[in-house]
Parts: C-alpha cells; structure tokens; sequence
C-alpha cells in the first residue's frame, strides 16, 4: 500500500512536472488528437502551396485582370474599377490634368467614413488634426511630415491629393494597395473638412447658423 | 491446517477498490485539466521569422490594428500585412536594421515572409471576421490584448464552449462600433458601473443592430 501510493504520487508529480499547467507559454505546436477534420486538404488564405511555381496560395492576378465588382455610384453615374475615370484615376478622362473636385457626393456618411479611415491609416504621421504632428514625429522617427494645412496642400485639386494618397510621393508609400478608392475619396473630403476647421471663417456658415453663434 | 490466505487479504478487496477509485479519479482530473485547448493552443507563442512587437506597434504607437490587418472588416479572413505596408514606414525608420533584413528582401523581391499562424481554427468551424468586428465585438474578446504582447501567443481558448458563451449572450461582450480597434477600452474604470452600462448598451446594441443570437449547428458548421 505504501509503495502503491509512493509510486502513484511520483507518476502524478512527474506528469504535472512534464506537462505543466494550463496557459504556460510554449514554442511548440498545439498537438492535435485527431488532426484529420482539423486540417482538412483545401486551399487557404496565406498558406505555402506546392501547387504554384512561387510557392504562394493567393497569387497575384495576371496582367490586364479586371475585378468582378459592383460598380461605384459617382456625381457622373456609377463608375467600374476598369473605367479610366477621374474617380479611378484622379485625372480628368483621356488628359493628365487633375479633377478640382471629389467625384463622390460628399455625404455626412462619407465623411464620417473618411474621418474613421484617416484615423486609421493617416494619424500615425499625419496626426488626428492633419498638422504633421503624428506618433511618428513626436517620437522623432519621421523628422518630415507634410502639415495638411499648408498653404501647398490647401490648394491642391482633389485629384493630386487622390494621386499622392494613391501612389505616394517623396517618402510617403503608396495607399492605394491598401485603402480601396471609395475609402480614398472619403479621406480627401474629410481632409477638406479638417482644412476648412483651421481655414473656415464664421462667415462662411449658412446665415442661421451665424445668427446662433451671435 | 493454516489458513490458505493470510489476514491482511481481508482488507485486499477494499484497497483494490479505494486504488481504483483514486487512480480513475485522478486520470479523469487529469484529462479533464490537460484534453482540452485551455491547456493545448492557450500560451502557444512561436518564433517568428521577424520579431515584430505588437506592444510597440499597437500599443505604444497606437496604430490601429486596420492600419495592417485591413481586410478585417471586409472579408472572412484578417490578412497579414504584405511587406509593402511595413515600408511605409520602414523606408525611414529603422530602415538598416538588420532584424528587418527579410521585410525589406519580401518588399524589393516578392519573396515571402513565412509568419507562424497562431489562432487556427479547425477547418470545419466557420468564422468570419467581418461579421464580429463590424457588430461590435472587439479584436480583445479572443485574441486578447495583443497591444501588449511584444510576442503574440494564443490568449483563448476558442472552443466551442468559448464561442457559444458569447453567442448565446452577445450583450455581455458587445461594444459600441468605434472602439472595436481600441483594446484597452471599458466602459468605466469603476467595474460595477461598467458592468451595468455593459448591460444596458449591450441589450440596446443587440436590438438596434439587430445582432442574431445564432447557436444553431449550421451557423459555425457549414
């Protein structure tokens, strides 16, 4: 009886040693029991595949391919992301000249989704009030940040701020990867409105509005 | 003539007995402690290829998780970032370091870079990301506060148990929209009054969204 609970008490000691308790960290693997229906033979989002030369599951698509996509309602009608039209280039069709303004109807709803969106991908350099002042250059990392309420970028159409967003410039990296164009027009109106909260003046607001202020 | 079995044997039936009873109870404690994801997936932290620290990204800089993970919102799956979006900033800060010697490589040549999958659901549980970030339930509900992780590790458990508590009462973990990204977030600082206002909101949010409390078989098992 002795030794049966001697060696009963070393095994439980000598398993709990091993195993350890729930939640320790570890470097290996979860072990599957039964990994048969956990991972199944199909094609999943950014795993290594042997089918493909390269490697990768998800390829890029060939040149020239055009997305099966909804189209996007414009001032000028709804728009395709195959169209050569200012909303997908920023130009005005057919010259290399910017178009002055948004070809979206600048909505509150758009304008709320540009403010959530530059939140998202601008304020860590640009900052939240657009003033250059983002994480990146308090902590001294990105020394030069564009003000987005320079005079420069004030005047700039709409259509240069979409291309800039789009493809970059100087030392800021292209967007348009990332931020679809629906979303990239939503952020240059909301720039606007973050210009026009510095630049506006009280006169500009419709004549009830003024008479509150009073 | 002697007895065949000594006295002692009396007893054998009764310690037979008492060690089966303690063996069995002790292996079903230990399965029961061990045969589950709460102890095999929950502090599985791998070696990634680049040690990029979520606590200073995410955390420290206050990037939003969207700023990397941009298909979260849209899509079933939450992407990891391709190299193109580390240069963003990488192209100034950091930018001959050599622990992001492969990010750059992945960025000029194409060449993957080979993260570890942490959180993976079996193949036969379906989960999609877009649904849950967009009704408000935040990234932190199962993947933890990842904005203080310098290294992820698994924080939950994601078993079935684990989505169908918050399935078969969403209100408890439901937020308001904007501060799905926001890890840290509460209600309150005082827990009582975060609790109520959790209940309160959390009833209103379900109803206003219209947030299903899906607990049938098909709504995972597709």
């Amino acid at each position: 009886m002795r030794y049966f609970l001697l060696i009963f008490l070393t095994v439980v000691a000598v398993v709990f040693g091993i195993a350890g308790r729930r939640g320790h960290l570890s470097r290996k693997p979860p072990i599957l029991i039964i990994p048969d229906l956990n991972h199944q033979f199909k094609l999943r989002p950014e795993q290594p595949n042997g089918f493909f030369a390269n490697g990768l599951s998800s390829q890029l698509p060939p040149p020239g391919t055009i997305p099966r996509s909804q189209p996007m309602p414009t001032l000028n009608g709804p728009v395709y992301p195959y169209e050569d039209s200012p909303a997908n280039t920023g130009r005005t069709t057919g010259t290399t000249n910017f178009v002055d303004t948004n070809p979206l109807p600048v909505t509150p709803a758009l304008l709320r989704q540009g403010r959530e969106q530059f939140e998202i991908y601008c304020t860590p350099c640009h900052g939240a009030l657009g003033d250059g002042n983002g994480i990146m250059k308090k902590l001294g990392v990105m020394p030069a940040v564009a003000n987005l309420h320079d005079k420069r970028i004030v005047e700039m159409t709409d259509g240069e701020i979409f291309n800039t967003v789009t493809h970059g410039k100087n030392l800021m990296g292209a967007y348009g990867p990332t931020v679809p164009v629906k979303e990239r027009w939503a952020i240059i109106a909301y720039v606007r409105a973050l210009q026009l909260s510095w630049l506006g003046s009280t006169n500009n607001l419709p004549p009830n509005l003024q008479a509150a202020l009073k | 003539m002697p007895a065949i079995f000594p006295k002692w044997t009396n007893q054998l039936p009764f310690l037979i007995a008492a060690g089966l009873v303690l063996a069995g109870g002790v292996v079903t404690a230990g399965v029961t402690y061990y045969f589950t994801p709460k102890y095999s997936r929950v502090g599985y932290q791998p070696i990634q290829p680049v040690p990029f620290s979520h606590a200073v990204h995410a955390g420290q800089l206050g990037i939003d998780c969207r700023y990397c993970h941009t298909t979260v919102e849209k899509s079933w799956f939450s992407n990891i970032p391709s190299a193109s979006t580390c240069m963003n900033c990488h192209n100034q800060v950091l930018k001959d370091d050599a622990r992001l010697a492969l990010v750059r490589d992945s960025a000029t040549n194409g060449v993957p870079i080979y993260w570890v999958q942490i959180h993976r659901l079996p193949d036969y549980a379906y989960f999609n990301h877009s649904v849950h970030v967009r009704r408000g339930i935040s990234c932190v509900e199962c993947h933890g506060r990842v904005d203080q992780m310098d290294e992820v590790r698994h924080a939950q458990p994601l078993t079935m148990a684990f989505c169908l508590d918050c399935h078969r009462d969403p209100a408890a973990f439901i937020r308001p929209e904007s501060k799905v990204t926001d890890l840290g977030w509460q209600w309150s600082t005082n827990a009582d009054v975060a609790a109520e206002m959790q209940t309160t909101n959390g009833v209103k949010f379900v109803h206003d969204w219209r947030v299903q409390s899906l607990d049938n078989c098909s709504a995972c098992h597709r």
